[in-house]
Parts: structure tokens; C-alpha cells; sequence
């Protein structure tokens, strides 16, 4: 399999060119979230959320979606602003727990659906270590399409931290406009 | 999803996400606890910053829950998005919902949440096309599409009884080597004709696109479905092996005579027209006995023939066990396929029958299989070596368990789906390793 443009991600992790104003504690958040709930906003003005693994660069909050499940790369394409909820307990099983939302413009990277995605492999595995299993070629061959993939990479904008989880208190708030720039 | 259903679920879940707009025109997402009172929900105030929620705003409310499995990944996905009105104020808020989606792959296997994805998916090449200019297509080697278009492993079907027909021939003191390739060619060729002209003709008549519960051993091979090969290119595949059976056929014909001929027409008919109009023989209930007679007498007899030049009791008793068992997977296959295929009016057996029957069914062709085998030892017809065949019935037992056990559970019942495929081969082969041995008892 040939390596796609731009390496892997987690090589741009260790890049000294990463501009890192994310909050500690929500770099812990989205480095141990299994499950994130992504809102988009659809063609009607409406809102759809969806459950993702976030996964966290250095810079941007990357996601990977099938084109099966394409309905919320349709909306990111129409309106970019997006906003992420970290909120599970088991679903973030980061200590000391907490929670966070993170809103953010959000862009759709769908120029090679076959391979382009592999650059977020190394992030995805390790979070989800079966996924190199599936990717084997008689495995692949049972859901070719869920293998199209795109990638959502969202600049954060906003970020909402809630130390300990209380989301009744008020949130630590962030904003990152500037910076990830 | 209905709202009732979905509020009647929502106390399973630990917390909720509600979902608001900012005043900057992003979502703005925020944990809170909830509890469900007369139809609605009571959602605890969270403190949103700044961006302070106000009055009563279209929102929405999710829950979501993953187990995850350490080293692995995670399971019991599940997730449920209301939709509605909130209202601000008082000591709590109140979303009224009003229409409710999500998701229980406990209840909806991830496969099949796929499978119904399958136009979304289509939608999204398309306008992807469109804004690129150029055909986006999902992307897959020719070898790997021409091997899921022809649905290769199947081939052990044909390459059993060809042997058996070849083992009953050098039993009988006749064997060319050119001559068996040659027939593992044409045959070869009208199964794989076979396999794609099916899936054509499933295309042509929706049962494939209406099949959300596709497994390995059933459904077809969805190349069409998926895009990876056309409509058109497939007729042209069946088309090419079809064309290429023929003249290997007629090239038989003309080395060993007249009489293969015959078998030979009714072999690429019934091929052709098992799911081809206007006979459409799969959807009369005749798709088992077709199959039962293509790859069993047809097949054994026309290889021995080959090598012969004749007809024999002997190769028609072997074409019996393996006939009925290759019915058999045939029959246990359409067993996931039943809901889809009674949709497009195609009425198998499995569609036909109710679950105990087919089961019954399953056993009782079993059964006649094997004795089949033990009838022919004892009456002479087959030498008795051919007896290691019945090692085969503890993985039979096997198949029947697991078919009675996960009759409703397709993705469950597919290991055994796989016993299925594999006890006609085993059971074949050692047929023809019986065979093999007889010769060498008898010198």
C-alpha cells in the first residue's frame, strides 16, 4: 500500500511547527475518547449529532467517516461550524475526569477516499487496535464501501472545560481562533 | 424511531448531550443529567459560559453509550438524537421532543446498518463526481472485484463432482489428463457464468437491493450494489464465460460423441435460466433441484462420460451424496436471504416452508445422503473405501445444531453457513479419495 501525501499523523504530531494553545486537560480528554458526539449543522438550519472518535494531531481534532455514513460531510461541506461534546465517563476514560465541548470550523478532506484516510491510522489503532484487522484484503472485501472513508479535520475556535465534569458550574473557556491559525 | 420508544430507552443511559445554537451561529454541545416526566424531558441547567442559553430554542437531546473493550476497541454501540423544543426557566429545563432517531447495534447489526447505507453512499459519489468533474468510484484491484464478481470459492462445488466423475472413470480403467482439464474448464466456465448471470438477473429484478442482510454464503456478491463493476460489464463477464463453456463443450462433444451433448445443453440451460427469464427457475422453488442436478449428476456423469465415452450406473449413484448436499447449501443459504427474496417474489423453499420444516428438510436430506453412500457399499455399486465419507457426519450434526440454533440471526448463523459449504466438500472429496482407495484394494 503506498503511503498518501502528507505522511501520517502522528508524525505531525512530533513536528515542532505544532501550535498546541488546546488546554491540557483537553488534550488528555481527546487523546483517551473512544466516543465524541459531533454536531453538525444540516441543509434545513437543523442540528445532527453523531457519535465519532475524535482523534487529536497537534493542532486539529480529526475525525474519519465512511461515505456510507456520509450525511454529516454533506453538512460540513454546506456550513463548517461544528461543535464536539467530550462528556462520557466510560466513553473518555481519561483521570482526572472532566468534560468538554469544543466548537470549531470543520473541513471535509475527500480528495482520495481509498487511502487518503490511512494518514489517521496510526491515531485511530491506537485507540481502536482491531481496526488493522479489518484491513486486511479478504476482510475488507465484506464492506468495501465502509473502507471509502473521508477525513473531518476541525480547527477549534471555542473550547468549553468543565474540570470536573459538573456542567453546572461554569466552564474554563478557551478561545483558540487566533492561535491555531 | 418513535419518540415514545425512544424516551421508554433514554433512562439507560447515564447522561445526555443537549444540543443548542450560540449566538456566533455554531452548536453549542453540553453534557447534562436528565429524567423523562410525562412524555418529556427534564434537562438539569448547564452553564454555558458566556454563551448563555435563552427562552425556548429548537434543540436537541443525545445519548450515547459504547462498552469499551481494552486492547480491542469497543462494543454495544448505541445512540438515540431526539429532537424538539427547549424551554428555559425554573429550577430545571424542558425539552418537549418530537421526533426521535438512533441506533442499537444489539439490535441492528453494524453489517446491516451498512448494508441500508448503501444509497447514502451512492449519493455522496455521485455529487462528489459532480464537483470533481471526473467519475468518483470506490476503488478495488481487478483480481479482487473479478474475484468477488465471480464469487470464487463457490468453485468447490464444480471441481467436487468433476473429480468424482474422473475417480469413477479411472475406477473403470479410463483416464486422460487433457481431457479432465478440459473439463474442469468448461465446467468451471458455466459455474462462473452461472455466478454472475445471477447476480445480473438479482440486479435486474431488485432482489439484491432489497437484501440488507447479505452474508459471505448468500445475497450474491453486490459488486453492482456497491459499484465496483457494472451492470453491463457483468452481463459481458457472464456473457464471456457462457461463451467460452460452449466451445469447450462443443470441443467435448466432438472427442467423445453425440451423447454428451445432451447433458451438455442442459447443464448451460439450466444454468442460464435458474435466474434468467421467463423460466426464472429459482423463483418456482426449482433453484434446489436445479443445483442438485447441475452440479451432480450432470457434472459427475458428463466427466465420466468424457473419459468413457458412456454412461454407468456407478458415477450416477456417486453424483447422488454430493447432488443433495450441494442442494444443501443452496437451501441453508437462502435461509438468511428468506425475507429479501419473499420481498422480490423470489419463493425458494426456505420462502415457501416455515422455519421446523426447513430445518426437518435440512436432516432429512442429510440423512438420504448418506445412506445413499452405505446403500452403495452394500448393494456393490461403490467400492467400499467410499465409506470414510460418513466421517463427515459429526460436521453435518454440527451444521444442523447451528441452524436451528441461529435460524433468525444471520451473522450468527454464518460460521455454520460455512460447515454447510464445507461438508460437501469434505464429503466429496473423500468420496473421491474412496474411490481413489478402491482402486488400489481391488488390484
Amino acid at each position: 500500500m503506498a503511503l498518501p501525501r502528507g505522511g501520517l499523523y502522528h508524525e505531525t504530531v512530533t513536528s515542532a511547527t505544532v501550535v498546541a494553545s488546546m488546554p491540557a486537560p483537553v488534550v488528555e480528554l481527546l487523546n483517551k475518547a473512544l466516543v465524541g458526539e459531533l454536531t453538525v449543522i444540516d441543509r434545513n438550519g437543523r442540528f445532527r449529532t453523531d457519535p465519532l472518535i475524535p482523534l487529536w494531531d497537534g493542532r486539529y481534532i480529526l475525525m474519519t467517516s465512511s461515505i456510507l455514513f456520509s450525511r454529516k460531510l454533506e453538512d460540513i461541506k454546506r456550513n463548517p461550524k461544528v461543535s464536539l461534546s467530550l462528556s462520557d465517563p466510560v466513553g473518555v476514560p481519561a483521570q482526572p475526569f472532566s468534560r468538554a465541548t469544543i466548537q470549531g470550523d470543520a473541513r471535509v478532506i475527500d480528495d482520495d477516499l481509498h487511502l487518503g484516510w490511512y494518514r489517521l491510522l496510526p491515531l485511530w489503532e491506537a485507540k481502536e487496535p482491531i481496526i488493522k484487522t479489518f484491513l486486511k484484503p479478504m476482510q475488507k472485501l465484506g464492506l468495501p464501501l465502509f473502507w471509502e472513508r473521508a477525513i473531518i479535520e476541525i480547527e477549534p475556535k471555542r473550547v468549553l472545560w468543565w474540570p470536573n465534569g459538573d456542567t453546572t458550574q461554569e466552564p474554563r473557556v478557551t478561545d483558540m481562533g487566533e492561535s491555531a491559525t | 424511531m418513535k419518540v415514545g420508544e425512544a424516551l421508554s430507552r433514554l433512562p439507560g443511559f447515564s447522561h445526555a448531550v443537549l444540543v443548542v445554537p450560540d449566538q456566533n451561529g455554531y452548536p453549542l454541545s453540553v453534557a447534562t443529567s436528565f429524567r423523562v416526566v410525562d412524555g418529556s424531558v427534564e434537562v438539569t441547567p448547564a452553564s454555558t459560559g458566556p454563551a448563555v442559553v435563552r427562552d425556548t430554542v429548537e434543540a436537541r437531546l443525545v445519548v450515547s453509550h459504547i462498552r469499551p473493550y481494552p486492547g480491542v476497541g469497543y462494543d454495544q454501540r448505541r445512540y438515540i438524537e431526539l429532537s424538539g423544543a427547549l424551554s428555559i426557566g425554573g429550577p430545571s429545563w424542558r425539552f418537549n421532543p418530537t421526533a426521535a432517531r438512533g441506533w442499537d447495534e444489539q439490535e441492528l447489526s453494524f453489517p446491516e446498518l451498512c448494508q441500508r447505507a448503501l444509497p447514502q453512499a451512492r449519493r455522496y459519489l455521485t455529487a462528489l463526481s459532480a464537483e470533481r468533474g471526473r467519475e468518483v468510484k470506490p476503488q478495488m484491484s481487478v483480481g479482487w472485484r473479478l474475484f468477488l464478481a465471480t464469487r470464487l470459492p463457490f468453485l468447490t462445488a464444480t471441481i467436487v463432482p468433476v473429480f468424482l466423475g474422473l475417480a469413477a472413470a479411472a475406477y473403470d480403467r479410463h483416464f486422460s489428463i487433457g481431457l479432465a482439464l478440459l473439463t474442469l474448464v468448461g465446467a468451471v466456465a458455466v459455474h462462473l457464468g452461472l455466478n454472475v448471470a445471477n447476480d445480473v438477473f438479482d440486479t435486474l429484478s431488485g432482489v439484491d437491493d432489497v437484501n440488507f442482510t447479505p452474508t459471505k454464503f448468500s445475497g450474491g456478491s453486490r459488486v453492482v450494489q456497491y459499484g465496483l463493476v457494472s451492470l453491463r460489464q457483468m452481463m459481458t463477464l457472464a456473457a464471456v464465460f457462457y461463451v467460452v463453456a460452449i466451445i469447450v463443450g462443443l470441443v467435448l462433444v466432438a472427442i467423445s460423441g453425440l451423447g454428451l451433448l445432451w447433458l451438455g445443453v442442459a447443464g448451460v440451460l439450466i444454468s442460464y435460466f435458474y435466474t434468467a427469464p421467463p423460466l426464472r427457475l429459482v423463483h418456482r422453488g426449482l433453484g434446489e433441484l436445479c443445483v442438485a442436478l447441475g452440479f451432480g449428476p450432470i457434472m459427475v456423469l458428463g466427466a465420466y462420460f468424457v473419459q468413457t465415452g458412456h454412461y454407468a450406473l456407478r458415477p450416477l449413484i456417486l453424483s447422488i451424496p454430493v447432488a443433495i448436499l450441494v442442494m444443501l447449501i443452496l437451501y441453508a443459504n437462502e435461509v438468511p436471504d428468506r425475507f429479501a427474496d419473499g420481498k422480490a417474489g423470489k419463493r425458494t423453499l426456505v420462502v415457501r416452508m416455515q422455519p421446523a420444516a426447513v430445518i426437518r428438510g435440512y436432516v432429512g436430506a442429510v440423512a438420504v445422503a448418506y445412506l445413499v453412500i452405505a446403500a452403495g457399499v452394500v448393494f456393490g455399486v461403490l467400492p467400499w473405501p467410499t465409506l470414510i465419507s460418513l466421517a463427515t457426519i459429526p460436521l453435518a450434526y454440527q451444521t444442523w445444531k447451528g441452524l436451528k440454533a441461529h435460524y433468525d440471526s444471520p451473522y450468527q448463523l454464518m460460521s455454520y453457513l460455512g460447515k454447510n459449504v464445507n461438508l460437501h466438500l469434505y464429503t466429496g472429496l473423500l468420496l473421491v479419495a474412496g474411490v481413489l482407495l478402491g482402486i488400489l484394494v481391488r488390484r
